[in-house]
């Protein structure tokens, strides 16, 4: 299980760092938003899952996206705007996609794919479905109106959804204790009769034991349930660089998370030989999913015109 | 099965030699409504009190106990979240139906509608579709006031991604819906409190009036006049006005307001030369605009027009009935802008009124 978990957190490490170090160069036509530091949580959760589950993100998805399974060639040709790219390269870093395992969208609008998560769940739940749906999104969206709202039907239905809040403390640079009367996000979340708890200090085994057993209580039927994870995002809010020099936060605070960093505390779990093969393989995926990127074409200029509508309709009504 | 009626051309209702059963719009609307559901369990139906015991004007009576609470349920008052919930069943593939009893509640969706419903498709390349239907009703009299009277479907059709629809007839209602339940796309079903009292030829079986197809209600060779919503009888209603004294007017109805099918209207304003678009909105940046600004296009260089938008005041619409009444265009205002159009000049006709002529009011209480 170490080493499962290792090389998916070290999958997404690689690529950030990749993507960060050829950023300045002006190929990737997209703004990134990078996880690094936060990958443990969609890691954590991911691991527990069945492919036929779904999940929804933010912005900051490139994680979530790999987590869940993503086809990594498809996500870099899409940062670049390539027509291999998982939304022919009209969606970008922050509109990835991934039916095909599960993962049914990230949005640019905080918040905004909470109630779609709940839309999904209320859909499987209508068809007997044993799979389950995963939310994600940051402690920003905790403040929109859609977020209550969201839980609140969760509940009143009795939905099989985890809501998963990837608590890094900033929305943009706004520290969460000067945007919230509460920062007790939990407490909020229990006041709408879901079950709530909170995993510390972004540790990717204890959450993935909690998701484990949660995510085995939505399947039996006990409805929605809900995980904040306290993390940390060690570079700026958008783009390659760390940003401490801004000043709304200090080298001093990041310490601790950077210390208990958890693609390093992983790497120690697993074997030697094993740990080298893995970042061998890891390395060769994301050099090998650049070049594609590099060598796909753009997409054609009749692209322009193509998927406003889905022209023919399937439904059986006919 | 499901049939494909092309809206006739050139008569007042559509095959009306054929038809012989009369429905209310309310009761066309339940009939798709029941149709779509029996038809196909993906389609299901919610939104604040579509199972109470006022039905939403009658237009979901009867389908709670019929299709159970899974399928049909009242909501939180929460149209946000409830519209990202219908996107997300969407997604799952249900066929979700979200009704708002008011227009003006839209307000408090549109980043679901406008953010995420019109644009997954496309920003996803195509790898999504989102089979959405949101009913929303515009108010009108009895005091609807400020927040109970809005047509604010131009937003939408300024938005690629969304269909917009709001048919006039009972006729159109129910092929409209079907036809939207049965998009793979986002569509904005636009109704009328006023329409829902129309009643018309139905047909018992399940048809669509597909998108992109307007309807030529009533020929004529002096003026044109396009009637949107509750415009439309407004329109025929001036139409019968106007014949009084020797002038024929051409009314249009154009159905679907996204796609929009201009061809029939530039068509009849090549004919006629003059062109009234009569809105259920205000003009500025309306869907009446939109319209003249395409047939201007289109007929730049090719023939002289006279044109004229109306709509609401430019003003918020106010409760009391004097007020009210200036507040919007009428069959009568509306005949008197058209032999303006006629004559070339400012006339200051307004027929006087014929009772028989007179539009439904909507007597209150709400």
């Amino acid at each position: 299980m170490y080493a499962s978990l290792y090389r998916a957190l070290y999958r997404i490490r690689r690529l950030e760092e990749e993507t960060a170090r050829i950023y300045p160069t002006d190929r990737i036509k997209s703004p990134v938003h990078l996880s690094i530091g936060q990958e443990a949580v969609a890691v954590g959760v991911c691991a527990t899952l069945q492919p036929q589950d779904v999940v929804f993100g933010t912005y900051r998805g490139h994680a979530l996206y790999l987590a869940k399974g993503g086809s990594m060639k498809a996500m870099v040709a899409e940062m670049f705007g390539k027509v291999t790219g998982c939304a022919r390269g009209k969606g970008g870093s922050m509109h990835l996609i991934a039916p095909e395992v599960g993962v049914m969208g990230t949005s640019a609008v905080v918040g905004t794919t909470i109630p779609n998560a709940v839309g999904y769940a209320y859909a499987l739940r209508y068809r007997e479905s044993d799979s389950l749906v995963v939310s994600f999104f940051g402690d920003g969206a905790t403040e929109e109106g859609v977020f209550a709202e969201s839980l609140n039907f969760a509940a009143l239905k009795q939905l099989p959804i985890l809501f998963v809040c990837e608590n890094n403390q900033y929305a943009i640079h706004t520290h969460q204790a000067r945007r919230q009367a509460t920062t007790d996000i939990c407490a909020r979340v229990t006041a709408h009769g879901i079950p709530a708890e909170r995993i510390t200090n972004n540790d990717v085994l204890r959450l993935f034991e909690r998701s484990q057993a949660i995510t085995r209580e939505i399947r039996a039927g006990h409805g929605p349930r809900f995980l904040e994870v306290m993390t940390y995002r060690w570079f700026e809010h958008v783009g390659p660089n760390k940003d401490f020099q801004l000043g709304y936060r200090s080298l001093e605070e990041a310490q601790p998370w950077i210390e208990s960093d958890q693609v390093v505390r992983l790497a120690n779990l697993v074997d030697r030989p094993v740990r080298e093969q893995i970042e061998r393989e890891v390395t060769e995926e994301v050099l090998d999913a650049f070049r594609f990127a590099e060598a796909s074409p753009f997409p054609n200029a009749t692209e322009l015109d193509a998927d406003v509508f889905k022209e023919e309709a399937a439904c059986s009504l006919i | 099965m499901l049939t494909h009626l092309t809206p006739g051309i050139q008569q007042e209702t559509p095959r009306t030699e054929t038809l012989t059963r009369e429905l209310s719009y309310v009761e066309a609307l339940r009939e798709a409504t029941d149709q779509a559901m029996e038809a196909d369990p993906s389609v299901i139906l919610f939104g604040l009190d579509v199972d109470d015991p006022k039905a939403i004007q009658g237009t979901t009576r009867g389908l709670a106990e019929k299709y159970g609470p899974a399928r049909v349920f009242g909501t939180p008052l929460s149209e946000d979240a409830m519209t990202g919930t219908a996107i997300g069943m969407a997604l799952a593939g249900l066929r979700p139906i979200h009704v708002h009893i008011r227009m003006d509640f839209l307000m408090l969706a549109m980043n679901q509608l406008v953010n995420v419903a019109a644009k997954s498709r496309y920003m996803y390349g195509g790898k999504v579709a989102l089979p959405l239907v949101i009913r929303s009703m515009i108010g009108k009299s009895w005091g609807q006031g400020a927040q109970h009277s809005q047509g604010l479907y131009s937003f939408f059709m300024h938005v690629p991604g969304l269909k917009v629809v709001a048919p006039t007839t009972p006729f159109d209602a129910k092929g409209c819906l079907l036809a939207a339940i049965h998009d793979d796309n986002p569509v904005m079903f636009v109704e009328h409190r006023i329409l829902h009292f129309h009643k018309g030829p139905v047909p018992t079986e399940s048809y669509t009036v597909q998108p992109g197809r307007s309807r030529i209600t009533a020929t004529g060779e002096d003026v044109t006049l396009v009637g949107i919503s509750a415009m439309q009888p407004e329109c025929l209603a001036a139409r019968h006005y106007l014949a009084a004294i020797g002038i024929h007017a051409e009314v249009i109805d154009p159905i679907w307001l996204s796609p929009l099918d201009i061809e029939p209207i530039v068509e009849s304003a090549e004919k006629t030369g003059r062109l009234v678009v009569v809105d259920n909105g205000w003009s500025n940046c309306g869907a009446g605009a939109e319209i003249l600004a395409q047939v201007a296009e289109r007929l730049m260089g090719i023939r002289d027009l006279r044109v004229r938008r109306m709509g609401f005041a430019p003003v918020t619409c106010p409760t009391t009935p004097v007020l009210e009444e200036l507040f919007y265009p009428n069959a009568r205002t509306i005949a008197g802008a058209a032999r303006d159009l006629v004559e070339g000049q400012p006339t200051g006709w307004i027929p006087e009124e014929n009772p028989a002529l007179r539009g439904i009011a909507f007597k209150g209480p709400f």
